[in-house]
């Protein structure tokens, strides 16, 4: 059960302005000045807007003293309002046993890194104090959650790429399942900093023509789709045992039914940066096997669908894992196009925004899909791809991503009943 | 520098350690930092960094380790201080 949610995204910081964001197709694609200057072909990204002063909210001063981690600060915040938001109070004297925590990230913040390595590279090692391992470390954002709520069963952090927000929610529902906790703080972080933007701007596989238009750069399954946005932020949920959470009277957002992680092994088309269809396949299979629902009963698509070339597959191996095609294909969105790529965070966001289209009985739009790439819309039907926000009921969500090293992960989320 | 002009940097060297405000207006030679001011000791080496770069000196790693009480904190800086005088 999903009692709480938290999200730190570039078109809305909090839950209600994420809300009214993705209802109205807000962007939050912004032009950045220090890419261009740095010769980058794509020079916009999606950066939320966070004041890291408001993070005097959520740890002490002693603890803010020398927090540089970017991506430890967005988790922070997504991890402790998803906490708030299910109504329980940060502080604790006795470790919480009964509550874990599974949250993912790619690497720590090479931007505050870059520090360490000059003092070091200066002979100035002994200049670098305490608090520099904390945050280098991978396990950096989940050490500062898990410390500030006292959580006390599994602490995991997890990394498979963009799979990584999607992944951490499973792992987190598995343990619950298992009976190994009552309560999962799950999600992801991200911070895509100035290095990490470099390398995938070398790789060529960013949206380079749309600088002047920054909120016309990320355009998933459109014509015009000519790479990623790379995106920041986080996103958060608290899990629980139904029983658990009846008992202490938590609102319920809505259910997670099952899921699937796998890996197409990097064979059968599959390679380090490219999915192998069959895995694809296979995973959506089974999250739809094990929540026990048909295929039909999908009420909405929250699909990975970057702005690539691989929008097309994509759509192509939906269709297939579901046997459903034209005006049978479930409504489908990518929030990509709002607020980019946050690669590890990617599935923790668009999670959070799933469930809350489930709340609030919404669908929300594709923005700048006004040529939408023909060879998907011969798969299925155009208004199956909504570009304006639909009101309507919506039961059950399939929300799954893909990531580099050819690794997959789906979730199946309803409506609790 | 007297003791007393050192005690009153000192105790601005360490207020971003402590979320003990009331006990570090207070402190005096006998203040104990992890006990008294509930300061992380990790955080020991910070500000020994800190104040390495206020007053311009260098605590050796062996002195650093008699730096726990607030007396000795002033003992070694101020010892340091004049060494560099």
């Amino acid at each position: 059960m999903v009692t709480g949610m938290g999200v730190v995204a570039p078109n809305g910081v909090g839950v209600p302005a994420f809300l009214q964001a993705i209802q109205n197709g807000v962007s939050g694609i912004k032009f950045m000045p220090r890419y261009q200057e740095l010769n980058f072909s794509c020079q916009v990204a999606g950066m939320p807007n966070f004041d890291w002063a408001s993070l005097s909210n959520y740890i002490s001063e002693v603890t803010l003293h020398g927090l540089k981690g970017t991506n430890i600060g967005y988790g922070l915040v997504a991890a402790l309002d998803a906490w708030a938001d299910s109504g329980m109070p940060y502080d604790t004297d006795e470790p919480r046993w009964e509550t874990g925590c599974v949250f993912g990230n790619s690497i720590a913040d090479t931007e505050a890194m870059k520090n360490v390595i000059i003092r070091v590279d200066n002979k100035e090692a002994k200049k670098l104090g305490s608090r520099v391992v904390e945050q280098a470390m991978n396990s950096g954002v989940t050490s500062y959650i898990s410390g500030r709520l006292g959580l006390g069963n599994k602490v995991i952090t997890n990394s498979a790429a963009c799979a990584t927000g999607t992944q951490a929610i499973l792992m987190g529902y598995e343990y619950i399942k298992h009976g190994y906790a009552k309560r999962m703080v799950v999600g992801s972080a991200e911070h895509v900093d100035t290095y990490v933007y470099g390398a995938f701007d070398s790789m060529r596989v960013l949206s380079r023509k749309y600088n002047h238009e920054p909120e016309k750069a990320s355009r998933p399954m459109s014509a015009t789709a000519g790479g990623f946005i790379p995106g920041s932020g986080s996103g958060a949920l608290i899990l629980e045992d139904l029983d658990f959470a009846l008992e202490r009277g938590a609102k319920i957002y809505a259910e997670v039914l099952g899921g699937s992680s796998n890996s197409g092994g990097q064979r059968l088309g599959g390679t380090m940066t490219a999915a192998n269809s069959t895995g694809v396949i296979r995973c959506i299979n089974e999250a739809v096997a094990t929540s026990g629902i048909d295929p039909q009963q999908i009420d909405l698509i929250s699909g990975h669908l970057t702005a690539t070339n691989a929008d097309r597959q994509e759509i192509q191996n939906w269709a297939n894992a579901l046997n459903r095609t034209g005006e049978d294909f479930p409504l489908t969105n990518s929030l990509k196009s709002m607020i980019g790529h946050s690669l590890s965070a990617a599935g923790s966001i668009e999670t959070v925004a799933s469930i809350l289209q489930i709340v609030h009985g919404f669908v929300h739009p594709n923005i700048n899909l006004d040529d939408p790439n023909p060879e998907i819309i011969n798969l299925v039907s155009v208004d199956k791809l909504p570009i304006k926000m639909i009101k309507k009921e919506v039961n059950i969500v399939a929300k799954a991503n893909f990531g580099f090293g050819d690794v997959n992960s789906c979730l199946i989320l309803s409506k609790f009943n | 520098m007297t003791r007393q002009e050192i005690l009153e940097e000192l105790k601005k060297v360490i207020s971003p350690y402590t979320t003990n405000k009331e006990m570090l207006a207070e402190i005096n030679d006998q203040t104990d930092l992890i006990k008294d001011l509930k300061i992380n000791s990790a955080n020991l080496v910070d500000i020994i960094i800190d104040a390495e770069a206020k007053y311009d000196i260098e605590i050796d790693y062996d002195v650093a380790d008699k730096m726990m009480v607030v007396g000795t904190c002033i003992d070694v800086i101020s010892e340091r201080i004049s060494q560099k005088l």
